[in-house]
């Protein structure tokens, strides 16, 4: 049953995935595409984990503990250096 | 009983995904779309993790899911909070049915 779950569940982020790439392509302004780009790093993440129920290998959960870390990095990295580093004050 | 919970915790954070994918799509604003974006670490990912601690359920799986969940819950407002200002201040309007800028004040030099 849990492995039923965990295929299910994988084809429902592929499609999210898809969605979320049409958004990356055609998303206005930058902004948008950080947006996009920060979703789509989190549904590898959620691929990652269900990869751990379908194969058993439990010691995978340190590569979502490091691209979690990363992904926030980059965001308020590439936020700061659209504004060139600027602030309201 | 174990498996129809990590079942239902599967389905329910993929489906919190797909909804906010949907939103991501349609939405007509750059801040209704993070609005839209927040669905899937906070209810979604959180989810798939509760899912991994009831099929896994041994030390260092529920302390590693437990750190990965404290953390995301710590980083995720200040990145979203980043985008936004960063948004505000490039510029970018608002959808025409808005009612209020709250930000506005503070971008305009002053007088």
């Amino acid at each position: 049953m849990i492995l039923l779950g965990a295929e299910i569940a994988l084809y429902i982020l592929i499609a999210s995935m898809l969605l979320i790439l049409v958004r990356l392509f055609i998303g206005p302004s930058l902004p948008d595409r950080i947006v996009a780009l920060d979703l789509l790093a989190f549904n590898s993440l959620g691929i990652t984990l269900l990869v751990i129920i379908l194969t058993g290998k439990t010691a995978y959960l340190d590569i979502v503990i490091v691209i979690s870390l990363v992904v926030f990095i980059a965001t308020v990295a590439i936020s700061k250096y659209l504004t060139k580093g600027g602030t309201y004050d | 009983m174990t498996e129809w919970l990590a079942f239902v915790a599967f389905i329910a954070g993929a489906l919190f995904i797909l909804i906010s994918a949907i939103g991501l799509l349609r939405l007509p604003d750059l801040f209704m779309r993070m609005h839209a974006s927040t669905k899937t670490t906070s209810m979604g990912f959180t989810l798939i993790l509760i899912g991994v601690i009831v099929a896994f359920p041994t030390t260092g799986t529920v302390l590693k899911s437990l750190l990965i969940i404290i953390f995301i819950y710590l980083t995720t407002p200040l990145g979203t909070h980043m985008v936004g200002k960063s948004g505000h201040l490039l510029g970018i309007k608002q959808w025409r049915h808005a009612v209020r800028d709250d930000m506005k004040k503070k971008t305009t030099p002053k007088q």
